[in-house]
């Protein structure tokens, strides 16, 4: 049987680094979202569908596209590897895995709540004398503050159950870059099941947890005028 | 014109388009049996074989069908993951494994044609390091170093390049410090694709997997005598449907012409 401490260390890296790519991705998903959502410019849909790619390439193929771009052997790997940093069959190329896969759900989630924010609403205050930023902070970001959790929430989930770019960026070490998934899929090979299906009910219970949550988050919105 | 006019003419019509599809559906029908005749007489046997077997068994193979009516197909992969597969009720005619624990584990099972079990080649481990690599490592005591941070090992507790390798650093008395650095990955054909790229210092394969490729540089051979007793046993499947096509195979591989292939490769040949 797996030892409890295993599955300790296993599930709360997983958490602990889906959480920290949630972060991460955060600014950069919602300051995109409010850009798709507010303002047109050449070559926007080439943007869009770029940020689409990872939610519908196989995650193989985004995980070998990112070991190319952070190997060794590449521009910004080698950089990164002379000031000590590793990305690949490291944490940190759990993270960049995580974070990259999970962004486009998140930004698609905000993107959509800033778009049911009433227009208006934003002029109205710019009327009155807001500017441009407290108008995203005070009126923007409250309204649609529901999305934004709701987007997190799933960007977060989708970062739990990354598997095919993680394997292919960060390996499968156990102990150093060992996620739920990648745990689950080791048993499996090596005929461990009761291992495996442990790991299954704990990704299962916190996958219904966040995406009930989020699903409940955006039923509860209501539309405001 | 009158509704009784037209049916007959409808009728008349109907006969005839009748007859034509009939006719037509007779002569697909004809080619079909023709066609699943000679189908039937050609086997396709599936072969299960360590990775470490792929350019060896597709040269081989290559000449087998040249003078054989059947056709052959590989499922290469890590030898435990392919006997798991079979366990499982994968339709594998043939089992080629990269060590006898595995092949036992089906025996075991009773899942191996009675008589059919042979011992066929032996190889030989061997460190491997980047072809490209600054750092000096010439002994498996290097992989100590603090410059060596990441080695790259097929599962250590189940594929048998893995198996063997890490039971060879224990009996040096090395496996406790390189143990913190192994990077596992899925095979040895993936040991030798993550030492390619780069990403790692070093990696332990077979001496035929060093050779196939030019990105690579043997640093270390492992002595016969001193690394672990490496055998490739090679058996018929129990649950095979086309035991006859398979033995015809197996005879192929083990005769002379196949035994010299191994030996082009740099397998040892268990005679």
């Amino acid at each position: 049987m797996i030892s409890s401490f295993d599955t300790w260390q296993i599930t709360l890296f997983s958490i602990a680094v889906g959480l920290a790519s949630t972060l991460l991705i955060l600014p950069f998903g919602i300051a995109l979202a409010w850009l798709f959502a507010r303002k047109e410019w050449p070559l926007k849909s080439v943007v869009e569908t770029a940020v689409l790619l990872p939610l519908v390439m196989p995650p193989v193929s985004t995980g070998l596209i990112l070991l190319k771009i952070f190997g060794r052997r590449s521009a910004l790997g080698q950089w990164l590897y002379e000031r000590g940093i590793e990305i690949v069959f490291n944490w940190k190329g759990v993270l960049i895995a995580m974070s990259v896969m999970s962004f486009p759900l998140l930004v698609r989630s905000v993107r959509t709540s800033f778009a049911e924010v009433n227009v208006r609403l934003e002029q109205i205050a710019a009327t009155l004398g807001a500017s441009p930023l407290k108008i995203f902070f005070v009126i923007t970001i409250p309204l649609a503050y529901k999305g934004i959790v709701a987007g997190a929430l799933l960007a977060f989930s989708r970062a739990l159950g990354e598997f095919g770019a993680t394997i292919l960026l960060a390996g499968n070490i156990p102990g150093k870059t060992q996620t739920l998934s990648l745990a689950i899929y080791n048993f499996v090979q090596l005929g461990k099941d009761p291992e495996a299906y442990t790991l299954l009910g704990i990704t299962v219970a916190l996958a219904f947890l966040f995406v009930w949550s989020s699903e409940w988050l955006l039923r509860s919105e209501k539309k405001v005028y | 014109m009158a509704s009784g006019q037209k049916k007959e003419r409808r009728f008349g019509m109907f006969r005839g388009k009748r007859l034509r599809k009939l006719c037509s559906s007779a002569v697909v029908v004809l080619f079909l049996v023709a066609w699943a005749q000679t189908c039937a007489r050609a086997d396709e046997i599936l072969v299960s074989a360590a990775a470490s077997l792929t350019d060896v068994l597709n040269d081989i193979s290559k000449s087998y069908q040249a003078k054989s009516k059947n056709t052959v197909r590989f499922n290469f992969g890590p030898s435990s993951g392919l006997a798991r597969q079979i366990e499982e009720g994968a339709p594998a005619d043939i089992f080629f494994s990269a060590d006898l624990p595995q092949m036992d584990a089906l025996d075991k099972k009773g899942l191996l044609e009675r008589g059919t079990r042979k011992n066929l080649l032996s190889n030989q481990l061997v460190i491997i390091v980047p072809a490209d690599l600054k750092l000096a490592i010439s002994s498996p005591k290097d992989l100590l170093k603090a410059d060596v941070k990441r080695i790259a090992l097929a599962e250590p507790s189940s594929v048998p390049v893995g198996v063997y390798s890490s039971k060879y650093l224990t009996d040096e008395g090395l496996w406790d410090q390189v143990k913190p650095k192994v990077v596992p990955v899925q095979d040895v054909r993936a040991t030798l694709a993550s030492v390619e790229s780069g990403n790692v210092e070093a990696g332990f394969v077979y001496k035929t997997d060093a050779a196939v490729s030019k990105k690579v540089k043997i640093v270390y051979e492992v002595p016969i005598d001193k690394g672990p007793r490496i055998t490739y046993p090679v058996a018929i499947m129990k649950e095979s449907k086309q035991k006859d096509s398979a033995r015809d195979f197996m005879n192929y591989v083990s005769s002379p012409v196949a035994k010299d292939s191994f030996k082009k490769f740099g397998f040892v040949v268990l005679d």
